[in-house]
């Protein structure tokens, strides 16, 4: 939170920067020519190309002129000319931007290619080009900067506008039946107006610099006339006697072309467009703190995760996202483990993989990965370590495979770094493991990219992907969630046979159908903990937790009356903020009582391999109503 | 929604002749040659058209103030300025097509070699500017990115930004003459102006490179931290790759291909900020002598530097289109 405020604060200030700059210019381009045009002007034969001095604050130049007025007087011109070819610029190329909408559609991609060979210029080199035909002089650097700057405006206007007019209202209104001309008027304007201010601000401050540029080549305002650019090229030439008159002129343009970029963000942030912070609250706690216990044996398990506690920084420090989560896998087991989204089951398993995000804590009574826990480990050797016995599988195989890489690369990168394999050797395995899932023409595709790959295709790349170390051990985060539904079958099949392989499967989904579909054990999640464990086969008939029964119901079935609405869990599963000492699923619950908001109740033990935390768990001699029947 | 996107895309490919696929290189070669002769066809134009539309008659100006309607007449004739508007401008296209690109009215030196004396001096800086740039602001930007990265070392993000946008918002001639004032004026280590060794290119590189470095290395961090968070990039640690593997293999190319359009956008600026940056170091290069003909009225020194320097942005351009589409096979470059 105090990080929050200190962000908020930065931008206040830079705003308020900016106003008071823009305030203090524009005072100073009213009134410093009426009070100082006179000394600005008047040579001081007897003091050429002083430094500072009480009499003249800023030295004098060439002729013996103060600087310092000069300057001051200086902004007047600087300014009004940038305001004027900026907001003539602006004005100018919104009415061609607008305009062109009107256009049938060859002239308007006519027009958007010329626009792109006029942008690809160059803006300087448009503006002395056009400063020539317009005529060597101030009005003509005006004209010549309007000119550039039009283009990149009729650019803006011509994208905003035609991304509003495919907006649904602009189609109402169109059948009202307005004419195009009131349509751009009332309705496309308005909706654009906001970018546009933003941008000629900013275009202020870009008109400055190139008018100063001009000036400064000689091409600009032209003597007795003088504006910043001119004095800074007058300073230059007797920079080494008198460097202040350089430096002044100089620092004057930099910071009337940085005012109007902050007043600009003032405006940004009126118009409520805040940048989403990269910075979040990190205060993460001390490595040290982390509790390691005693390395302990741990049998044949292939993973051992005891009273795993995750927690990610949120506004007000660390939220605690996974409690107390608890996970034992033999070798051959499909462990399924489900729950809405939220729920803390993916969480859970990239932190088991050791995959969570940088700034999450983790903390685990328990954690051994093949009998050894990696947090334990150096990084190397922690690595090899989760190569050869844990595999993932993701959700999307679209954005999971590098784009820029070929599949077979992907595939054999693993196998050439974690078991020393040679290229050929890796390859001609990828080959073989694409094979394994059923992809055809197997060589052939593993010099394609992943976007000459269907959806299907991909995440059975993926799987042989996460075949290639020949873990004991894979873990498939909702990897059906982004594809077909006639895909998802044979994925789901392609997971089941890499179980009556020997490999163990740990299926994380919201879709309990699926899970009971193939797993032998269901752990469910609820709010970051696991509130009920069972054999797959008893969830249909012994499911004891609440939750788990409303999973159920809504679920439909062959035998499902369909003249009933759907049956849904009542309610939202709880957010972060929403801490509570009871149960988390109590406000939703049809069984909850008093004690259940005032207690969490303790995961126990029920019966063989079942465990549920419940203080009133549905007996086990119900049959549920509408549960599948299967 | 995708369902009608599909769609979309394809009643707008039209239907494809039986037995003729258009193959997508094809048509972005061809789109792309349409467009470089489009584009240079509009420079050509501009630039004729800019020798008649400058104030002031050039053949006038050319000779002495007396000179006699006679003499005008045949001054006119010898540069074939008689004739009808599309028939010179056919003679100026094959002219630059012959490279012929007139007299300097100012020396009477050819305008081609003036423009080859004075482009590798330009070329050299801008290179070697555009080269600095990179070298600063990619691994600059990435480590930021990394070492910022989901909020970690927060201290860090306020300089950053400070810096490379303080650094970003000064103009290149600005911060040219601050340089000359610091290393040249106060220090004296380095030359204030010239050609004259390899100390003297040590100021121009930097005025021109360092405000684009800071923009880019701004740029260069914003895109790693959406690299960073990508699904591939989590896929690649769970392959458990070293870390130089994940990011070098995994995030680099990924970063670049990104980084890599908005570098090519960069060239033109480039291009325009060495004119200025030439003239505050007296730089023997294509921009001073473009000043110094804009001020002597030598139009056709302009025409053709204009012309030229119009050459290379179009080049540019299309060298990093080309690029774009070879490395990144997704890039949408392809179908624009």
């Amino acid at each position: 939170m105090r990080i929050r405020m200190r962000h908020r604060g930065t931008r206040t200030s830079t705003a308020m920067i900016g106003l008071a700059g823009a305030v203090v210019l524009l005072l100073t381009a009213v009134i410093a020519p009426l009070l100082w045009s006179g000394r600005a002007t008047v040579p001081d034969t007897d003091h050429l190309l002083e430094g500072m001095s009480a009499r003249h604050l800023l030295g004098t130049d060439g002729l013996g002129r103060d600087v310092f007025y000069r300057v001051m007087v200086a902004t007047r011109t600087s300014l009004s000319l940038a305001l004027l070819s900026a907001v003539s610029g602006a004005v100018g190329g919104v009415l061609l931007g607008a305009l062109s909408t009107l256009l049938g559609r060859r002239a308007q991609r006519l027009f958007s290619s010329l626009l792109a060979i006029w942008l690809s210029f160059p803006d300087l080199l448009l503006v002395m080009f056009l400063s020539v035909i317009v005529g060597v002089g101030g009005g003509g650097a005006v004209v010549a900067v309007a000119i550039a700057f039009a283009p990149s405006f009729a650019r803006l206007a011509q994208t905003l506008s035609s991304s509003v007019v495919t907006r649904d209202y602009i189609s109402a209104v169109r059948l009202m039946g307005l004419s195009r001309t009131r349509i751009l008027v009332r309705h496309v304007l308005p909706n654009v107006a906001e970018p546009l201010i933003l941008n000629t601000t900013f275009a202020i401050g870009g008109a400055l610099l190139f008018l100063s540029g001009l000036s400064f080549l000689g091409l600009g305002v032209q003597p007795p006339a003088y504006d910043w650019g001119q004095l800074l090229a007058q300073g230059l030439d007797s920079i080494y006697v008198s460097p202040l008159a350089a430096l002044a002129p100089g620092v004057a343009i930099v910071v009337a072309g940085v005012v109007p970029i902050f007043c600009g963000e003032a405006l940004a942030a009126l118009a409520g467009r805040r940048h989403v912070s990269t910075r979040k609250a990190a205060r993460s706690t001390a490595a040290s703190e982390v509790q390691c216990p005693e390395l302990t044996a741990v049998g044949n398990h292939l993973l051992d995760v005891e009273g795993l506690r995750v927690a990610v920084p949120a506004d007000d420090g660390m939220a605690e996202v996974v409690r107390n989560f608890d996970l034992r896998l033999s070798k051959g087991e499909m462990v399924g483990v489900v729950g809405e989204s939220g729920s803390g089951k993916s969480m859970s398993a990239m932190a088991v993989a050791g995959l969570q995000p940088p700034t999450a804590e983790i903390r685990a009574k328990t954690f051994s990965v093949g009998g050894t826990d990696p947090r334990r480990l150096r990084p190397g050797p922690a690595r090899r370590l989760y190569a050869r016995s844990l595999g993932m599988i993701f959700q999307d195989p679209m954005s999971s495979l590098n784009p820029l890489m070929a599949v077979g690369a992907q595939l054999s990168e693993g196998v050439r770094i974690h078991r020393s394999l040679s290229r050929s050797a890796a390859r001609q395995l990828a080959a073989r493991r694409l094979a394994q899932v059923r992809i055809p023409h197997a060589e052939q595709r593993l010099g394609e990219r992943p976007h000459q790959l269907s959806g299907g295709m991909r995440q059975r790349a993926m799987i042989a992907m996460s075949l290639m170390c020949e873990p004991d051990l894979i873990i498939a985060d909702e990897p059906t969630t982004a594809l077909d539904v006639t895909i998802q079958r044979e994925i789901m099949k392609l997971l089941a046979d890499a179980n009556s392989d020997g490999v163990t499967v740990v299926l994380i989904s919201h879709d309990i159908s699926l899970i009971l579909d193939v797993c032998e054990r269901v752990v469910v999640m609820y709010a970051g903990r696991i509130v009920e464990e069972l054999a797959a086969r008893d969830v249909t008939t012994a499911a004891r937790h609440p939750y788990t029964r409303a999973l159920l119901r809504s679920v439909p079935t062959m035998t499902t009356d369909r003249q009933l609405p759907l049956a849904t869990i009542p309610g939202r599963p709880p957010t972060r903020n929403d801490e509570t000492a009871g149960c988390p699923f109590a406000p939703r619950c049809e069984r909850a009582s008093e004690s259940c908001t005032e207690t969490m109740p303790p995961l126990e033990r029920t019966g063989p391999g079942a465990r549920v935390a419940c203080w009133h768990p549905v007996p086990t001699t119900t049959s549920a109503r509408g549960v599948m029947a299967r | 929604m995708a369902s009608t996107e599909t769609a979309g895309r394809l009643t707008q490919s039209g239907p494809l002749r039986p037995g003729w696929v258009a193959s997508p290189w094809l048509t972005f070669a061809a789109r792309r040659l349409g467009r470089l002769v489009v584009a240079t066809g509009t420079l050509l134009t501009l630039t004729f058209l800019m020798l008649h539309l400058v104030p002031g008659d050039p053949v006038r100006s050319s000779l002495p103030p007396g000179a006699s309607a006679e003499l005008i007449r045949a001054k006119r004739h010898e540069l074939g300025l008689d004739k009808s508007l599309p028939a010179q401008f056919v003679d100026y296209v094959g002219d630059v097509l012959h490279g012929r690109f007139g007299t300097s009215i100012a020396t009477g030196e050819s305008v081609g070699s003036i423009v080859a004396n004075r482009l590798p001096p330009t070329v050299q800086i801008a290179t070697l500017a555009f080269l600095t740039i990179l070298v600063i602001a990619l691994p600059t930007g990435i480590a930021v990115a990394v070492l910022t990265r989901s909020g970690r070392r927060w201290w860090l993000d306020a300089p950053f930004t400070f810096v490379t946008g303080f650094v970003g918002a000064i103009p290149q001639f600005l911060g040219a003459v601050g340089l000359v004032f610091v290393f040249s004026v106060t220090l004296k280590w380095l030359p204030v102006a010239g050609r004259t060794g390899v100390a003297s290119y040590i100021l121009p590189i930097v005025a021109l490179s360092a405000g684009l470095s800071g923009h880019l290395a701004r740029i260069v961090r914003v895109e790693t931290l959406v690299v960073l968070e990508k699904d591939y990039l989590r896929t690649a640690r769970s392959k458990r790759l070293s870390v130089i593997r994940t990011y070098g293999r995994h995030a680099l190319p990924n970063i670049l291909t990104s980084v890599l359009t908005i570098s090519g956008m960069m060239l033109p600026g480039l291009i325009g900020g060495t004119v200025l940056v030439e003239s505050v170091f007296a730089w023997p290069g294509l921009g001073t002598t473009l000043v110094q003909a804009i001020l002597a009225q030598d139009y056709q020194v302009v025409q053709g530097i204009v012309l030229l320097l119009g050459i290379i942005v179009l080049v540019t351009n299309l060298v990093v289109d080309v690029a774009l589409a070879l490395i990144d096979p997704q890039s949408s470059i392809r179908s624009t």
